[in-house]
């Protein structure tokens, strides 16, 4: 680009970039108070709209002129719906679990009266001498936020917010560059796919880049197919333009002027914000004919997936952008080569490409200077199940899941023990206690026989059977195997019957070789990556649990006492107190019955070992036992009927 | 033309063909259910044409590599009798297994495998899966057996090849995928009654006439 372009490019941002900072003035002056609402999947799940309905009404109540300002999500599920308000004379203030109530007596007491009402507040936003600040929680000060640094508190749907935070000034400095210079510093970024594969951008963008064909393509893989991982939702709902500013980057160092986001149609909110995000973008020509004055345009379209797990898989993906059935093909050729329309394409996560611009603002060694060596920059995870602080929490590489876990998330809640952790989504794998110092970054992960994946985890507590957790995972990659090779679509399912029988007591002498002897075949005989990752979840149990698994088989005894079938429920008689019926009513089949000396026993023969009784007999008698295996229980007679 | 050696033996073939139809072309077998000649991109779904080739670290399917002079390639080691052993026995576990009554006896591929593998017809380390029994009937001059069926797909191909546009196609996920006719055409009307390509190519009569 010559001097002239540079000039023009830089003057035409410049005015953009002064009425975003106009804009911002507007609702940000100094006497204006701001109420900012999470807006996003997650807390309109947990009643984000009818909060806000309720704000609106009471500032019109009480006359009180505040902003209100909705925006996407800051990863604190936990703490959902959040709220931060932003009153002169305060600091901004992080409210948590707020309800249409809490709404009102905060637009009464906080903004009318000027009393922040403390017993409701999370933290302030800002260091302040009044009030504790995020920052000094670990679940804030130990994360890293580069990819969802301003994921909850922008508005997603107005492209003048993301500007005012320094969006799109990479593109301008990127749109400055040659191409090389670009994919250059992208490589020396070390900057790895957050797909799950951590296949080397930079790498993948030079094959594009290389080829002879005129016409190519970016694509945006916003699949996410894994059951619990929403983080690119999340970024596409709470900050989408900078996933669009990522995109015209890669493609204008790789040469392409099409680029199109795959995003499943079960995504509505997703959709709805990238959509409109396209729009203002290409409004203010920062996407379309001519981006920002020079000669580079660029077409976003969004194409809506059925939510097929598979279609997450690049080859499918490109199949079902066809119109064809989302099954994988063999590679090579790699999409870089051939790809959507026989087209170069660069297929890159959301992750990914939303990476992109904090590593031209700040530069390759800047982002290096994150994470490790071989994986720089951040992780996303979303980190569920049995943990105290659950949400996505976006940490350096590197970290051990330890700290992960029990620092920054706060550990396993109700006083109960770690058991393990399952990282990688369906097909990662579950790792033990003694792996707790592993730190997290693709090739630890890989070593240890999970896998980053799209950054699913999921926390368990000793109350969880191994086998029945392997069987759960089976369960979901068996169904959405595409069916296309022989041992994804009859060896998974094998796996999940021998599972089956396992869990149900009927496990035999050689299940577990037979299981290994399987996986193995399955991971190195499968066609595409679901079917060489799906049997993860059993080897990495088989290894990391043999016992649990002995004992199911040798002894029919599930020692989480999780398994049905192998499981029983008595009743205490020295802790049973006479008289007292409060079992008697929770039990759906009537399994439960009057002891001779008016104490209360239990059918086996009609026990579904719902664990109703268990949960109602009060805390004083606490006489509900639950053994394994059943034959533990003493038998009870039931009385004859008179 | 190609000079290679499999199983120690040179074999000589033309350039730009798949390892698997240079051998086939050299009379020497490897199982395969879903390689045709005609096709440009194999689909590689049987993940029986397993072979070891010098400088690959993993047995790789045969029909998705194309010849090179010098190639060192190997269609017999443990490690390809193992995978073709499993991905046969996974086969056999969800097939109809009915051979005196079934229209391909003596000339079904899965019985050609199995003497070759020296496998038999009986399960060995797995059980039985039970599927949805069924003919589908929606074809007027055709009926699919779906218990029969291998998932090779190689009727898809033909019929594509032969009408442009094919009239089949897999429909379904996982262990219920299975071969299904399109629904909207009117299907009397199809030019199936001069065709039956897919009849033809049918390697376990799971296609039938009526
Ligand atoms: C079964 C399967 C499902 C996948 N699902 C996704 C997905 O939902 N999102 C995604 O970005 N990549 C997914 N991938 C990985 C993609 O094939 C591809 O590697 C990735 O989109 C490349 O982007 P990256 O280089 O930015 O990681 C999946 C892979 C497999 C085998």
């Amino acid at each position: 680009m010559n001097q002239n372009s540079k000039v023009k490019l830089n003057e035409i941002f410049t005015s953009i970039k002064a009425e975003a900072e106009t804009r911002l003035k507007d609702i940000s002056g100094d006497n204006s108070q701001n109420i900012f609402i999470g807006m996003a999947t997650c807390g309109r799940a947990s009643g984000a709209v009818e909060v806000k309905a309720t704000f609106e009404e009471a500032l019109i109540e009480r006359k009180i002129n505040a902003h209100i300002i909705p925006v996407g999500c800051l990863g604190h599920c936990y703490g959902e719906p959040l709220v931060i308000i932003d009153k002169p004379g305060f600091p901004p203030i992080l409210y948590q679990n707020v309800t249409p109530g809490k709404a009102r007596l905060l637009v009464k007491a906080y903004l009318e009266e000027g009393d922040p009402v403390f017993e409701h507040v999370l933290g302030a936003m800002e260091e302040n001498d009044m009030i504790p600040a995020v920052m000094e929680f670990p679940r804030f000060n130990q994360e890293k936020r580069v990819v969802m640094a301003n994921c909850g508190l922008i508005n997603p749907e107005d492209i003048y917010q993301y500007i005012a935070k320094g969006g799109y000034s990479a593109l301008v400095k990127a749109l400055a560059l040659e191409p090389e210079k670009i994919i250059n510093e992208i490589q020396e970024s070390g900057l790895r796919g957050r797909g799950g594969a951590g296949f080397l951008t930079g790498m993948k963008w030079q094959v594009v880049q290389d080829s002879e064909e005129k016409d190519k393509i970016v694509i945006c893989n916003a699949d996410e197919g894994d059951p619990g991982a929403y983080m690119d939702r999340t970024i596409l709902e709470s900050n989408p333009h900078q996933v669009i500013e990522g995109m015209a980057i890669t493609a204008y160092a790789v040469g392409a002027n099409r680029a199109i986001v795959y995003v499943r149609a079960e995504y509505p909110l997703a959709v709805e914000m990238i959509k409109k995000a396209i729009g203002q973008a290409k409004e203010i020509k920062l996407s379309g004919e001519g981006i920002l004055g020079t000669n580079f345009n660029l077409d976003i379209a969004v194409f809506q997936g059925s939510g097929a797990f598979v279609c997450g898989e690049e080859t499918a993906l490109i199949q079902s952008i066809q119109g064809k059935r989302g099954m994988p093909q063999l590679r090579p050729p790699y999409p870089a080569q051939r790809g959507l329309w026989g087209k170069p394409t660069v297929i890159n996560n959301v992750k990914t490409l939303a990476s992109l611009p904090p590593i031209f603002e700040n530069g390759a060694k800047w982002f290096r200077g994150i994470g490790t060596d071989k994986s720089p920059g951040t992780a996303i995870f979303s980190v569920v199940g049995n943990i105290v602080h659950a949400g996505l929490v976006e940490i350096p590489m590197g970290v051990t899941l330890r700290a992960l876990i029990f620092d920054i998330c706060g550990g396993i809640p109700n006083g109960k023990k770690f058991k393990a952790v399952q990282i990688g989504g369906p097909s990662g794998g579950c790792l033990p206690d003694d792996f707790l110092d592993t730190p997290i970054d693709f090739d630890s992960l890989n070593q240890a026989g999970a896998m980053m994946g799209s950054g699913g985890m999921v926390v368990m507590d000793e109350d969880a059977c191994m086998i029945d957790v392997a069987r759960y995972f089976l369960d979901f990659t068996q169904k959405e195997s595409c069916g296309k090779c022989t041992f994804c679509r009859i060896g998974t399912k094998h796996l999940l019957d021998i599972l089956d029988r396992i869990t149900k007591g009927e496990g035999r002498e050689g299940d577990i070789e037979l299981l290994e002897d399987l996986s193995m075949d399955i991971k190195n005989g499968s066609l595409c990556g679901l079917g060489k990752t799906a049997p993860n979840p059993v080897l990495t149990t088989v290894k990391y649990f043999r016992d649990e698994y002995e004992a199911h088989i040798r002894e029919k005894r599930c020692p989480a006492m999780m398994c049905r079938t192998l499981t029983a429920y008595f009743i205490d008689l020295d802790k049973c107190a006479r008289g007292c019926d409060a079992c008697v009513g929770s039990c759906p089949t009537e399994a439960i019955f009057t002891t001779k000396n008016r104490k209360k026993g239990i059918d086996q023969t009609l026990c579904v070992k719902c664990g109703e009784c268990m949960v109602s007999c009060p805390p004083e008698y606490d006489a509900v036992r639950k053994v394994s295996p059943p034959e533990l229980a003493p038998k009870i007679e039931r009385p004859k009927e008179e | 033309m190609v000079k290679l050696i499999v199983d120690n033996k040179e074999i000589e073939t033309e350039d730009e063909v798949t390892v698997l139809q240079a051998c086939l072309d050299n009379k020497i077998y490897i199982p395969n259910l879903c390689y045709l000649k005609e096709m440009d991109n194999p689909p590689g779904s049987c993940r029986l044409c397993f072979v070891e080739i010098k400088g690959y670290n993993q047995p790789i399917t045969s029909c998705t590599v194309k010849v090179k002079e010098g190639m060192e390639v190997r269609t017999n080691t443990e490690h390809v009798r193992r995978l073709q052993r499993t991905a046969f026995e996974f086969l056999l576990s969800v097939h109809h297994v009915d051979c005196k009554n079934c229209p391909a006896n003596k000339k079904c591929e899965l019985q050609r495998i199995a003497k070759f593998l020296h496998f038999g017809l009986k399960l060995k380390k797995l059980e039985q899966l039970e599927r949805e029994e069924g003919v589908e009937q929606d074809h007027p001059f055709m009926e699919y057996v779906s218990n029969r069926c291998v998932l090779c797909g190689k009727c898809v191909f033909v019929c594509q090849k032969k009408n442009g546009k094919a009239m089949l196609s897999f429909a379904k996920r996982g262990l219920d995928t299975v071969i299904s006719f399109f629904g909207e055409e009117d299907k009397a009307k199809t030019t199936c009654k001069e065709c039956y390509a897919c009849v033809e190519i049918c390697p376990v009569a799971a296609l039938i006439r009526k």
